[in-house]
């Protein structure tokens, strides 16, 4: 049940269940009344978060209301509870038993017996529930309804027609909980069938979760196809890091292998969803790329494999006495942020540390620091929302446990979504949001709304202000979603020039001697130190001598970061082989999150603690290696493990200090150039962390130009034609599609296939030159 | 004295149990130069066994491993497809290995299979001097080709389906299905 049933049921009924008294809501369900009482119902197709459908009457049971009994039985998952109902379930009577034993006859009529061939057996509903209610032989003689099998409903889902037992749940799920209602019941009778509709294939965000919840195994993942039985594999709790949404996951390991994650249960959270990326998106940990020793430049020029003591040496010798800049990256744990804050304040000496590998202001980062770190909007503040306002943020494809939430309520009760984008997305076309071109446009907020504010909004100078000052006249919620799970993180670790761990300013002489006296040293540095861009132009005119990389990617940050890095000594601590591997001096192979323990902060800032998923693997988690580093530059930092970081986290606790003011700044104008581009990144894309995945990327969207009709008209194109935008730095050449969009601006996915924007045009939003090509 | 009378006579009725066999049959076998046969139904060495035309019988279906008690068997499923077929249906058992360190001849795994790929053999000889040399893998296991088989991966009989296999219609290869192999 969620909070907000909790708080809206009181109204209870009472009902005899099997010779049970039992009080609940009014509303509940029969089946979930016997679940309190502890007895099960056999059911397929119901599902507690999804709309009763009374699809597949495997839960039939006797009712009588008031000493009137109902002349059959009744579907227990579609008929609420009333006050004076008398329930008698397969336990008491032998009716229901008999009904129930009736139905699942004819469920396995034609149902094929795959079970060893099928990836569902040994976990499978209709496997157990055939042995707790089936018949011990069949009585069947004839043949069974055979269909081809299985088939491709998307790169990711087989289905096998033969096995399915017409549930609903998977097109009930892809109506209700996802919006991509790309999958339906076809045909009549014994030949009914889920089906795709043939012009759209099954490309939903979510497609996943129907292979989860299928009780039978009609559908079933191609990545995990054949590959293990449930008792082969060992199951660990774990968190996903592929955005800040904050989903619960569980890892399964066959013998050192992830072979699959499913979406665990937080209601508060991910209820029992996730997204393909954070279900399939695992396979960079085997990637062939993957580093295991530590690799050092030598005198020839070239990296050579080197012993840890060695390449720690070698390490802590390029960053001895050198001014040195840290970028830790979106993708770190807190712990492991944490290290790279304590390394850079304590062994380096400096504030020049951000984690922000992707485009940033200084706006941005006194927003972070003033604004960001007090802020306690949750998932239980968008059920309550009368609008929600979403400002450079697509949340189907930035956080998409967010949109489902969103979602959810839109569906509901209709919602009101206000986004500030420049194009109607599919994902805002769900929502019916209505789109405004500025911040300064949304109207109509009350204290009950809520304002998600994307890391885009840095994007364009003012809007993090203008969204701020929106949330204080209207006193609505504010929340600020990162696209990477880490940064949340960072920023309360204090990797981040601003900041001190646990939100201390670092301007405030106070925080600083909080923090001095719990890590033991005489002085912190004071100046406020170079943000991302910042430390790379310092590199670039040498006023900076060396950098310290924590898995970045510099095409994240602009097209000439890789060549500002160039000429620098540069330590890097990386998972896999990289651009920044070709020209760093000490390359530091760290593990993956699989290999490590740690916690992630999501968007709401709450952790969620992950341990060790696979047990034989000798790489340390970035903490662990900085701490070696700074053992050998001679200034401790003594966080040898991830336990002892997470225990000096907490002892220093969070600042109750007074945090720095905000400066708001004045909202930029709109782009007068003939043409701007405007771009964010598809969910699934060419990120580093979805390599090796093809039936992942097999339902990718595709990259097109995105322009108006009435710039399609000017520019003399169709949709069959295709578009070259080039800026100084160079171009791309997409196909054109005609949208919803303002008719000077153009948009292109950021980091897709064929349209990867900062290699190619250099930035990710600004004039742009379109043609027909 | 009595007493001594009986405990003599007794000794000697002790005795008598030895004395008989030195006039039986001797069970006495000079293996290894010399080799009894086993029961029929002794449960030696396991096989994977396959259709008439080759292709393996097993699926890949774990069940054997799952019914072992000793945890002895240890089984990875994968893909049939079109270019390399090595069961007929979908499914065929891509590593296959039996720990004869741990096997207790139990035959629960034969019990569990669905397909009769695993049978035992009479084989007894499981003696090695490695731990490693006693796993054994799916070639130490697959039965020997017979007359008329064909190694696998190679097509299913032609206009065959896996249900002809199941249900033993299959009574050996077709030429093309070798040719096919051959390409």
């Amino acid at each position: 049940m969620t909070p907000e049933q909790a708080v809206v049921a009181v109204e209870t009924v009472s009902a005899v269940i099997d010779g049970v008294e039992v009080t609940v809501p009014k509303g509940t369900l029969i089946i979930r009344a016997a679940e309190q009482l502890g007895i099960a119902i056999p059911r397929f197709c119901d599902h507690p978060l999804l709309a009763p459908a009374g699809a597949c009457r495997q839960c039939l049971v006797d009712v009588e209301i008031n000493g009137r009994a109902f002349p059959k039985p009744q579907a227990s998952c579609t008929m609420p509870v009333e006050n004076g109902m008398v329930v008698k379930t397969q336990l008491t009577s032998p009716v229901a038993a008999k009904a129930q034993e009736g139905i699942m006859e004819f469920l396995l009529i034609n149902h094929p017996l795959d079970c060893p061939v099928c990836d569902k057996g040994g976990e499978c509903p209709l496997q157990n529930q055939a042995m707790s209610t089936g018949r011990t032989e069949s009585r069947f003689e004839g043949e069974k309804r055979t269909f081809e099998k299985p088939i491709n409903i998307s790169s990711q889902v087989l289905l096998d027609r033969e096995r399915c037992v017409l549930c609903a749940r998977c097109t009930r799920f892809s109506n209700e909980i996802a919006g991509d209602p790309f999958i339906t019941l076809n045909e009549r009778g014994a030949l009914q069938q889920v089906g795709i509709y043939e012009k759209d294939p099954f490309e939903s965000y979510y497609s996943g979760n129907t292979v989860q919840i299928c009780p039978v195994g009609a559908l079933t993942g191609a990545s995990y196809r054949f590959r293990a039985r449930p008792f082969d594999l060992v199951s660990v709790n774990s968190a996903c890091e592929h955005c800040a949404s904050g989903c619960d996951l569980r890892t399964d390991i066959r013998r050192g292998k992830t072979l699959r994650r499913l979406a665990g249960d937080d209601p508060a959270v991910n209820e029992e969803w996730n997204c393909d990326k954070g279900r399939w998106a695992f396979k960079y940990i085997s990637s062939r790329e993957r580093l295991k020793n530590p690799l050092v430049r030598g005198a020839d020029g070239e990296l050579h494999e080197a012993s840890w003591p060695e390449a720690i040496a070698a390490a802590a010798a390029g960053l001895a006495g050198k001014r040195v800049g840290v970028l830790a990256g979106g993708r770190l744990t807190h712990e492991d942020a944490y290290g790279y804050s304590k390394f850079a304040r304590v062994a380096l000496g400096t504030n020049d540390i951000d984690f922000r590998a992707r485009p940033h202001t200084d706006e941005e980062r006194d927003f972070l620091a003033s604004v960001v770190t007090d802020l306690k909007t949750t998932y239980a503040d968008i059920d309550k929302a009368d609008h929600v306002v979403l400002v450079g943020f697509e949340p189907e494809e930035e956080s998409p446990i967010v949109f489902l939430r969103i979602y959810r309520h839109v569906r509901k009760r209709a919602l009101s979504v206000i986004s500030d984008a420049p194009l109607a997305s599919r994902g805002s076309k769900k929502l019916g949001a209505k789109l405004v071109s500025s911040v300064a446009d949304v109207s109509g907020l009350t204290a009950q709304s809520v304002i998600l504010v994307g890391e885009r909004a840095a994007e364009v100078e003012g809007t993090l202000s203008a969204a701020y000052a929106l949330a204080q006249s209207t006193g609505a919620k504010l929340a600020w979603i990162p696209r990477r799970a880490g940064e949340r993180g960072a920023i309360a670790a204090g990797a981040i020039g601003n900041l001190l761990p646990g939100n201390r300013p670092v301007g405030d002489s106070s925080a600083r001697v909080d923090v001095q006296s719990a890590w033991g040293v005489s002085s912190l540095p004071e100046n406020v130190g170079r943000s991302t861009s910042q430390i790379l132009a310092a590199l670039n005119d040498e006023s900076l001598d060396a950098v310290l990389i924590g898995g970045v990617d510099p095409m994240d940050i602009s097209a000439d970061a890789l060549n500002q890095l160039l000429n620098t000594f540069v330590v890097s601590l990386e998972i896999s082989n990289s651009s920044v591997t070709a020209i760093a001096d000490v390359v530091l192979p760290v593990a993956a999150v699989a290999e490590k323990s740690g916690s992630y902060l999501d968007w709401r800032g709450s952790a969620r603690h992950f341990d060790k998923a696979m047990e034989d693997v000798d790489l340390r988690s970035d903490v662990r290696i900085l701490s070696m580093v700074a053992d050998a530059l001679g200034k401790p930092i003594n966080l040898p493990t991830v336990t002892a970081t997470r225990a000096e986290i907490e002892s220093l606790g969070n600042w109750d200090g007074a945090k720095s003011t905000f400066t708001p700044r004045a909202l930029a104008a709109a782009p007068s150039d003939e043409f701007t581009l405007v771009s964010w990144r598809f969910l699934l894309d060419l990120g580093a962390l979805q390599q090796g995945e093809a039936n992942l990327a097999g339902t990718a969207k595709q990259a097109r130009a995105h322009i108006s009709s009435a710039t399609a008209a000017k520019l003399g194109v169709t949709e069959a034609d295709h578009l070259k935008i080039s800026s100084d730095h160079g171009s791309i050449e997409l196909p054109v599609s005609i949208r919803e969009i303002a008719d000077n601006l153009v948009w292109v996915p950021r980091n897709s296939e064929g349209s990867q924007v900062i290699p190619s045009l250099g930035f990710t939003r600004g004039a742009v030159k379109v043609a027909k090509r | 004295m009595a007493d001594e009378a009986k405990s003599f006579s007794q000794q000697l009725l002790g005795f008598w149990v030895t004395f008989a066999t030195m006039f039986k049959k001797v069970n006495t076998v000079q293996y290894p130069e010399v080799k009894e046969p086993t029961a029929e139904r002794f449960h030696g060495r396991h096989q994977l066994n396959r259709y008439e035309d080759g292709l393996e019988k097993c699926i890949g279906c774990e069940l054997c491993a799952w019914a072992c008690p000793a945890d002895a068997i240890y089984v990875e499923g994968a893909d049939n497809t079109e270019e390399a077929r090595f069961s007929p249906g979908e499914r065929f058992g891509q590593v296959y290995q039996i720990n004869y360190l741990r096997c207790i001849f139990c035959g629960l795994c034969i019990e569990a299979c669905p397909t009769r790929a695993l049978t035992m053999t009479n084989e007894y000889e499981l003696a090695d001097n490695g731990r490693a040399k006693l796993i054994f893998e799916k070639e130490d296991l697959l039965a020997p080709l017979r007359n008329g088989m064909i190694s696998p991966p190679h097509p299913m009989y032609p206009d065959s389906s896996h249900l002809n296999y199941y249900k033993g219609e299959i009574t050996g290869s077709h030429p093309s299905q070798a040719v096919e192999e051959q390409k």
